[in-house]
């Protein structure tokens, strides 16, 4: 293989990678708080579009930006309002979460639908460190988002692990009722995870509209939320791991990308469907029963908490 | 006694229809042991959980050191010093001994340094004397370990007023002497205890002071020296005739009803669990397993369930080969099953009371007609069974995991039975409950074996099962250590072979004679 292709399967893999680690990440932290929100694919499009109609409208990514943090934190706040205050089913509420926000999407962004920005997440190349061979333009000639991605990931193993609201956080989705007797705000810390790991989500969409594809069109992400929703799995709520889940999955539909143009008589469409056969399969090896192994899933995910009930 | 502490005046608590609190007043002093007593659905519980800021009174006041205070959150019982170990611990399962106590004491800094948290902790604990290991992760302790660990949590923290919820349920005796040990030191350090138990013999040996809940209100307070068996019985049960029942009659016929042969099974971590297992159980018979609770007793009520399948050795019932039936072939074959988590694997706390009823036989005649359920069958069954073991409940309509647990173990037992089995596994079947409860268990499995129903009774108290059982197998370790005849031994020879003492002498009663 010459080193450009190379290059440029590995660069797509790590734009794609980034593209989903947003909502998964996110994910994690909300699921270690014991919520699950199903609704990853709908929170990224409104995340993408209200970013692109930013984008388009302004010509400013800062306020596009703004826009899509307080579109995340408003859909997470309603999420969490579902969820833990009024203690509905949360695979139900996530349900019409993704049809609220997928329709509500498709509505809002009309007037920008095919529509250029002419204005995106440029890359930076990284003086010296991206002349080193092969990783240096795969790793350090990204955009920002990117870049931005590579401080979260450390950050947030070094919370979760090493820190005492990381100890809280692990504890939350575990058992909420040993963290209430201690005096902790249960409902707070839940409110709080939830609505990070919406605002997350969120960004994870505008950066498939702003730093990934560059367009707005209805559906555009594709189907990356279901792949952050089920790389949090896969990683075992692990952010580290979730990384080479997201590149694995680049990977293949880069590749996917680059062999098509090797067999034009295959239809493309099967190429397309590669990232999503490998998740099935990796959700079928990580979740089964075969290492028989503790699942690590959080013991109170899913489950309202309810003080008085017993 | 010490300064009076703590009172609670004129506390009502209802849930819905249900008071589970009328006007109860209580009063605790420093330096006492104070025991709570009372029915299962008393409200014991419920007033503790009050106490400690989980459940909001209807009405009625808390005084901490004579100063009015309101208890509107845990946190708010926690800075108040009032610490509570409850009925299902409050810890969790994945993080360290030493994290899960920092949680609770230690709420500032924001590195963690695991090392340094772990120091801490066993010096504290040390200082307690109750030692633990700060680096075990939870789920890897035994019961009685995990009582400790919220034993330190509390007493690292500083409270003055420790709650204990049934401490005793899960402990071995000898465990359950430990902490009363260490609850006597911490009383006389100045704290007050409060412990809620149904073991009577275990309060007049402990506590200082007795408080008798009774339907919600407080029927009787005294102190030790006020208290006799017979006073507190009366005032717990209510009835002025309450006597134990004992195996009287017995109806044993000599046909085998069901037999292992060299059983072998492994438990849930994949290790080998059940070794060798083989005994057999006449028609009409109670079989007794003793032993230390989990070394093995799960496992064996599970497999003789068709829950957990055999690695080796045969499983016969009345003639048949049952060792690879499912589950419900077993239950045609009539093997009801109590397990030792009536929650869990007994019943399904979110249905009702008539949906647990026919869990076991929702698509017999009786109960479905065409695919469709007979309500009307359900309704009546359900009645008749809360008429004739007396069951008490808020409805038919309620979710039973809002019944107390001795009328769950009711309507639990009173499904089993009604099924006309020709064996009843029954592990732990008084687990939990007050006497009066417990003793209506124990006699209705005592009337089933009088119709020649057989009974596996699985139990950690040696008392019981001399009372009820004809014969004693001992399980240690899981394998049998021998197994006797109730009549030819005594509670030493079968403490020892609980111990790990195997006993194959010619005293070794493989099947009744
Ligand atoms: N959260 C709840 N929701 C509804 N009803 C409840 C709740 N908690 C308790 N009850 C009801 O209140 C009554 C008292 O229950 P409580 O748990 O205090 O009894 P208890 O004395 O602790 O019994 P046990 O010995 O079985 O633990 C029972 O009738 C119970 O069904
Ligand atoms: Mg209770």
């Amino acid at each position: 293989m010459s080193s450009t292709l190379l290059i440029s399967i590995l660069s797509m893999a790590v734009l794609y990678a980034v593209s989903v680690l947003y909502g998964a990440v996110g994910e994690i932290f909300a699921e270690k708080a014991g919520v699950m929100n199903l609704g990853l694919e709908g929170i990224m499009l409104m995340g993408a579009v209200s970013g692109y109609l930013v984008a388009v409208n302004q010509k400013n990514l800062g306020l596009a930006m703004l826009t899509v943090v307080l579109v995340g934190a408003v859909l997470g706040l309603i999420f969490a309002f579902l969820t833990i205050t009024l203690q509905a089913d949360q695979t139900v509420a996530g349900m019409a979460m993704l049809t609220f926000s997928t329709g509500m999407s498709g509505f809002i962004g009309k007037s920008v639908s095919g529509v250029n920005a002419n204005l995106a997440f440029e890359a930076i190349s990284i003086p010296g460190l991206c002349r080193i061979p092969i990783l240096g333009p795969v790793l350090f000639q990204q955009n920002i988002l990117v870049y931005l991605m590579y401080f979260i990931i450390p950050l947030s193993v070094f919370y979760i692990n090493h820190t005492r609201p990381g100890m809280i956080l692990r504890a939350l989705g575990e058992n909420p009722a040993a963290l209430d007797s201690a005096g902790y705000n249960v409902f707070a810390l839940r409110y709080a995870y939830v609505v990070f790991g919406s605002v997350m989500t969120a960004v994870g969409g505008a950066f498939v509209s702003l730093a990934y594809t560059n367009f707005w069109s209805d559906g555009m992400t594709s189907g990356k939320g279901w792949i952050a929703f089920a790389l949090v799995v896969f990683s075992s709520w692990n952010p580290l791991t979730a990384v080479f889940g997201g590149l694995l999955f680049g990977a293949i539909s880069a590749i996917g990308v680059d062999i098509q143009t090797l067999f034009p008589a295959i239809p493309s469409q099967i190429f397309a469907t590669l990232p999503y056969i490998a998740t099935i399969i990796a959700l079928v090896f990580t979740t089964g029963n075969f290492r028989n192994r503790r699942s690590a899933a959080p013991a109170a995910l899913t489950i309202p908490y309810d003080r008085e009930k017993r | 006694m010490g300064e009076l502490i703590l009172e609670m005046k004129n506390i009502t608590k209802t849930f819905g229809s249900v008071i589970a609190n009328q006007d109860v007043c209580l009063k605790v002093y420093a330096k006492e042991i104070h025991a709570l007593l009372g029915e299962n659905g008393a409200g014991k519980s419920t007033l503790m959980n009050v106490l400690t800021g989980i459940y909001r009174p209807d009405s009625g006041q808390i005084f901490c050191h004579g100063k009015e205070v309101s208890v509107n959150s845990p946190k708010d019982a926690v800075d108040l010093g009032i610490g509570m170990v409850h009925q299902h611990f409050r810890l969790i399962p994945t993080l360290t001994v030493a994290e899960n106590i920092s949680l609770y004491t230690e709420k500032k800094g924001f590195l963690l340094n695991p090392a340094k948290m772990q120091k801490r902790i066993a010096e504290c604990s040390r200082s307690f004397n109750l030692e633990v290991d700060p680096a075990a992760v939870v789920w890897q302790l035994s019961v009685g370990e995990q009582q400790r660990v919220e034993i330190v949590k509390l007493l690292y923290h500083g409270a003055e007023i420790l709650i204990l919820d049934e401490p005793s349920a899960v402990l071995t005796p000898q465990e359950a002497q430990d902490m009363f040990n260490v609850l006597r030191k911490m009383a006389d350090s100045g704290k007050a205890v409060i412990v809620i138990s149904h073991k009577m013999n275990e309060v007049l040996n402990n506590a200082d002071r007795i408080t008798v809940l009774k339907d919600g209100r407080m029927e009787d307070t005294m102190v030790r020296k006020d208290a006799t068996l017979d006073r507190l019985t009366r005032a717990v049960v209510g009835k002025q005739d309450y006597k134990e029942h004992f195996r009287t009659q017995k109806n044993i016929s000599p046909d085998v009803v069901f037999s292992m042969e060299h059983v072998c099974a492994k438990n849930d971590r994949n290790l080998d669990e059940l070794k060798d297992i083989s005994f057999d159980i006449r028609r009409g018979e109670i079989f007794g397993i003793a032993g230390v609770a989990g070394n093995g007793q799960r496992e064996l009520s599970e497999v003789i369930a068709g829950l957990r399948p055999v690695t080796s050795g045969k499983i016969m019932a009345d003639g048949a080969d049952l060792t690879c039936a499912s589950a419900r072939e077993r239950r045609e074959k009539g093997i009801a099953l109590i397990p030792e988590d009536r929650l869990e694997t007994g019943l399904v706390p979110d249905l009702n009371f008539s949906e647990n009823i026919i869990l076991t036989r929702y698509s017999s005649s009786r109960y479905s007609r065409k695919g469709f359920l007979r309500f009307d069958r359900m309704r009546r069954d359900a009645e008749d069974y809360t008429k004739e073991y007396e069951i008490r409940h808020g409805g038919f309509d309620l979710p039973v995991g809002l019944m107390s647990g001795g009328n769950q173990q009711k309507l639990l037992l009173a499904r089993e039975v009604s099924g006309n089995p020709k064996l009843i596994v029954a592990a732990y079947p008084v687990r939990g409950l007050d006497i009066g409860a417990a003793d209506m268990i124990r006699q209705i499995l005592l009337q089933q074996s009088e119709k020649g129903t057989s009974v596996l009774f699985i139990s950690e108290e040696l008392d019981e099962i001399f009372h009820m059982c004809d014969r004693i197998g001992v399980l240690c370790d899981g394998e049998l250590m021998g197994i006797r005849n109730t009549s030819e031994t005594d509670v030493f020879e079968i403490g020892q072979m609980m111990a790990g003492e195997r006993k194959n002498s010619e005293k070794e009663a493989s099947s009744y004679a």
